[in-house]
């Protein structure tokens, strides 16, 4: 394994949606980098372009312009897209397990998929991971049949079983009711202690983004870039309790400040765009 | 006496249903159909129809005797089922094989869709009978013609069921599952399929359905065997006992049939029932 797997550069990215000559810009001119085994949250308005980054990343959409490399290989540029993959993998916000297969049919899709394990092979880690999650008992039901906070730890280690370079987190716990979030916030950080991967998490909860992160980049509204980056040196591992800290209440009023502005400019945008 | 005989047997029956518990909706179901039985009875005794019209459920099942014994035109009832389960289920079949894969094409090429779509959407509302004249003036009288019948009026409800199916499929699905490393192919095969087979088999159902509902149209021209036929027949000789035998038949196959894909559906769409 390489020391510095994992990690992502984001150079001069533009992105462009031109569906009927309309021209909408989602990201502009954006660049940044993602350490190897760094935690990043991007929080910003609704629309702000975070999701359309990180599915750049993924490789579902295509760069207007710039490049993006992973440990120093350019995976996509506008003429250039890698397809998505299992090196980074990448967890939706709505949801999105296979409910005619089993939570460990669920789990063990990926490496049987590409071949990167035989079935007997992925059973055996994927019961290792369904046992570190709190999951034992829950192998064979089907989707339908569990809560969803399972759904979402199952999704997580559907993409942790393939040892991806990078998880990709589209708002992954929006939506959730407040215990299932606490749940679900400790049970990423017991992960991340372990496996440290790279992380992009998105979200627009700032609570969240400071509690699990590293760094957090906070995004204009539209077309995005990133107006400021907060470093979180809060030490690991965390748990609840360094919520109370007066470095985490430092750091929301901080960020919170900064969301403020964006969302009173958004605001008035859309005053100006709706007179 | 026979009244009594009447009222005598549901009661029975009813005793037998308590050891189970029948629940609520049971019970009605189980009265209304016993109504219509008693008013049925009822009617014919003291034939306020006449007989010609409204057979007894007596003359009913003589008719049912009398088709499995000596037969209707010379062959046996069961024979007549038979002749016609083919027919039906040739078309069906043959639809399936042909409009389920079409259908899933459609529902991801917006340009195969572009091919077929108008042509099935400008027949599908016809009267099967419309086009029939034209498929016999080109196939002649024989089996072809009213087994690609059935298979036509089988047709639209697959291709709509499959391309709703596909459409409905979420695409975050389909992207979780590309970002796991699955190739389109891959996608196909182990994401679009058993997503969309709730639906698709809800669409062969549907699809037999309509099968069913062409058969007698589709044994009327030039047949001589078949239970759609028998039915024709019967009415030119007013054997309205030969009729009833034919529509109770039809009827009890017909949700034989849909009872056999409803056992296969359960067994393959465990995921969504448990």
């Amino acid at each position: 394994m390489h020391a510095a797997s994992g990690h992502v550069a984001i150079r001069e990215v533009t992105k462009i949606y031109d569906p009927d000559g309309v021209n909408v810009q989602a990201v502009d001119n954006c660049s940044f980098e993602i350490q190897a085994g760094e935690f990043m949250a991007v929080v910003g308005p609704s629309g702000c372009g975070k999701s359309t980054l990180l599915n750049m990343i993924a490789g579902f959409e295509s760069l207007t312009e710039g490049e993006i490399l992973m440990d120093g290989e350019v995976i996509a540029s506008p003429g250039k897209r890698l397809a998505p993959g299992p090196d980074r993998v990448v967890v939706f916000q709505a949801g999105a397990l296979f409910d005619w297969q089993t939570v460990l049919e669920n789990i063990i899709f990926g490496p049987v998929t590409t071949g990167a394990m035989t079935r007997k092979e992925a059973t055996e880690t994927a019961l290792e991971l369904i046992a570190g999650a709190g999951l034992k008992g829950y192998e064979h039901e089907y989707p339908i049949r569990i809560s969803s906070g399972m759904k979402r730890r199952v999704e997580i280690l559907r993409a942790l079983i393939n040892e991806p370079k990078t998880l990709l987190l589209d708002e992954p716990y929006r939506a959730m009711d407040a215990i299932t979030k606490a749940v679900m916030h400790k049970f990423l950080l017991d992960v991340f202690d372990r496996v440290h991967k790279t992380v992009m998490f998105i979200t627009h909860d700032l609570d969240e983004s400071i509690y699990l992160s590293d760094r957090v980049g906070i995004m204009t509204t539209r077309p995005g870039r990133f107006k400021r980056w907060i470093d979180v040196n809060l030490p690991r591992p965390r748990d609840f309790s360094i919520k109370k800290s007066p470095e985490f209440l430092r750091l929301k009023k901080e960020t919170l400040e900064l969301v403020h502005e964006e969302a009173k400019k958004s605001f008035e945008r859309g005053e100006r765009e709706g007179g | 006496m026979s009244i009594a005989k009447a009222t005598a047997a549901p009661v029975s029956t009813l005793a037998r249903l308590k050891c189970v518990k029948p629940t609520p909706e049971q019970i009605i179901t189980f009265v209304t159909l016993s109504i219509l039985f008693s008013v049925w009875f009822e009617v014919t005794r003291r034939e306020i129809v006449p007989k010609m019209f409204v057979p007894s459920p007596a003359d009913v099942w003589n008719g049912f005797v009398e088709t499995l014994t000596v037969g209707y035109h010379g062959k046996n009832l069961i024979v007549h089922t038979l002749v016609s389960l083919a027919r039906v289920l040739g078309g069906w079949s043959a639809a399936c094989l042909l409009a389920i894969p079409l259908g899933l094409a459609m529902g991801q090429s917006t340009k195969i869709r572009a091919v077929f779509d108008y042509i099935i959407e400008f027949y599908r509302p016809l009267p099967p009978l419309a086009y029939y004249t034209l498929l016999v003036l080109w196939f002649g009288i024989g089996e072809f013609s009213k087994v690609l019948l059935l298979f036509l009026a089988a047709i639209p409800p697959l291709t709509i069921g499959a391309v709703e199916g596909v459409r409905e499929v979420s695409p975050a699905v389909i992207q979780a599952a590309r970002s796991l490393g699955a190739t389109p192919r891959q996608v196909f095969l182990k994401i679009i399929l058993p997503a969309t087979t709730p639906m698709i088999i809800t669409a062969m159902r549907i699809s037999l359905g309509f099968a069913y509902t062409v058969l007698v149209a589709a044994e009327i021209v030039a047949a001589t065997e078949g239970i759609g036929w028998v039915v024709w027949d019967a009415s030119k000789f007013m054997r309205s006992d030969i009729i009833f035998v034919g529509i109770i038949t039809m009827g009890i196959t017909g949700i034989a049939l849909d009872g056999c894909i409803r056992g296969v559906a359960k067994r393959l769409l465990r995921w969504k029932y448990v």
